[in-house]
């Protein structure tokens, strides 16, 4: 089967075909292994943030550069048009003129997919609202592959706050194209969503709950870990009584495998502790930085300078 | 005592000609009155919670004069699938109609996500039908899961009247 991503918007991972994911980490690895130089010469990359954002607009801004392209836009609505009452549509049908890409962020669902509806060149969603945020998913799932090899065979973790957080969603959803087992780990008020398990049911995949990861983290070669918040309770001390078992610190490490790997989406509040940085196995930070060639390759095949 | 429901004929107005709806799950039968539309060249006729072998309780919706289209069958099949459309010509059944639920829905409901730009910006929605019992729709922008209900419907919305 013959891959082309060029022209392609990237909205969801729904959208997204496991070959597709498979090329697009390729890809990723060689940029990162340095293969590929300036394919991004003479780009524009426009870089639409109606939202504000640290890791995902700064690490695009420094793919587009490491790429050889440059990029317009701007970091806040409120330095666009946005505020003056003009529509996204036509805010994305003119600045769809200035550039080969757009990167959009976006507070409204469904923002990125309008935006592709209306758009000359290929758009990616960089967030809108709480559905979906493709790049960061690719990203974890190229430090997946990074640290064992592949993303089959393996018993992937997540805990925290399973109930909201789409990046936890998403990866769920692209994880079921491969051969893992997946574990829950959450307090009961932020559990998995039962519409999650169905359709890890018909996708055939295994999986466990439970409400501490002591009980199984020996199990695991991935802990992905989510922070809770905790506006999330009704009642405060129910929050309280909770939110201790979600949080990784020295003893912590006590309860993992000496190969189980712990990965954040960043920003973390106080649910791994900075004593864990020094750890062989918190690899959260590199995880992080991987958003970079992933971003990189991404362009690169969307802009069809990476075939 | 009252008799039981199975033992009490019931009667709702004969029609010659028009579409009989059967077998609407109660209590949705005022829900897929909502969608067709109550104007109609002729009695629209209603009964409520029949006792039915085939659903548990049912609803039953009688349109004289009124033969309903595809569009129409396809919007029934959103919320009662498990329903049955007789055509009357000369007051007998011409035609059982199937009902096959639609694979996508454009327009006519509106997402209730108020977090999406359909709602945002007043955009046509656009669904795609994930499952068919009960129908569940996923909406195109925000990618949110619905099954239909009363809400949905555009005219019911209270911007639109």
């Amino acid at each position: 089967m013959s891959i082309n991503l060029k022209g392609k918007s990237i909205i969801s991972l729904n959208d997204m075909k496991k070959e597709e994911l498979l090329y697009l980490m390729d890809i990723s690895k060689k940029i990162k292994e340095g293969k590929y130089s300036n394919f991004l010469e003479g780009k524009i990359v426009a870089s639409l943030f109606f939202e504000p954002s640290t890791r995902t607009r700064l690490s695009f801004q420094s793919a587009i550069k490491y790429g050889g392209g440059k990029s317009i836009g701007f970091a806040t609505s409120k330095s666009s048009s946005t505020e003056k009452g003009e529509s996204l549509a036509d805010t994305v049908k003119t600045v769809n003129g200035y550039c080969d890409a757009i990167v959009m962020r976006h507070r409204i669902e469904g923002a990125a997919r309008r935006a592709s509806d209306v758009s000359t060149v290929p758009v990616v969603n960089a967030g809108d609202g709480s559905n979906q945020h493709p790049t960061q998913t690719f990203l974890d799932l190229f430090t997946i592959i990074e640290k064992k090899g592949s993303l089959n065979n393996n018993v992937v973790g997540l805990m925290g706050d399973l109930k909201y957080s789409r990046t936890i969603h998403s990866l769920l959803i692209a994880l079921s194209h491969f051969d893992v087992k997946l574990v829950f780990i959450s307090p009961e008020a932020l559990k998995i969503p039962s519409r999650y398990l169905e359709y890890l049911k018909s996708k055939d995949i295994d999986y466990e709950i439970y409400n501490d990861f002591k009980d199984c983290g020996k199990s695991l070669d991935i802990l992905y870990c989510t922070r809770i918040q905790r506006e999330r309770f009704y009642d405060p001390m129910e929050y309280e009584s909770v939110a201790g078992s979600y949080v990784i610190d020295k003893e912590g490490l006590e309860y993992l495998n000496k190969e189980t790997y712990i990965m954040h989406p960043l920003p973390r509040v106080d649910e791994i502790s900075v004593e864990v940085d020094d750890d062989p196995r918190a690899i959260y930070f590199e995880q992080a930085h991987n958003g970079v060639p992933v971003r990189q390759a991404l362009l690169g095949l969307l802009t069809g300078t990476i075939k | 005592m009252a008799k039981n429901n199975s033992e009490r004929p019931y009667k709702v107005f004969k029609i010659e000609k028009g579409t009989v709806i059967d077998h609407i799950p109660a209590p949705k039968g005022l829900l897929v009155l909502e969608i067709l539309g109550k104007e109609n060249d002729g009695i629209v006729s209603i009964g409520l919670n029949f006792d039915s072998n085939k659903v548990g309780k049912k609803d039953l919706i009688k349109f004289e004069n009124k033969i309903i289209d595809k569009e129409e069958t396809d919007k029934i099949a959103l919320v009662a699938p498990e329903a049955t459309i007789n055509i009357i010509e000369n007051g007998e059944v011409t035609e059982k109609r199937s009902i096959d639920v639609p694979q996508r829905i454009h327009g006519f409901l509106k997402c209730m996500n108020p977090n999406c730009i359909v709602n945002v910006e007043n955009l046509e929605s656009k669904f795609k039908v994930i499952d068919e019992n009960p129908v569940k729709l996923r909406c195109d922008y925000c990618e949110r899961v619905w099954e239909v209900k009363y809400d949905m419907i555009e005219k019911n919305r209270k911007s639109e009247i």
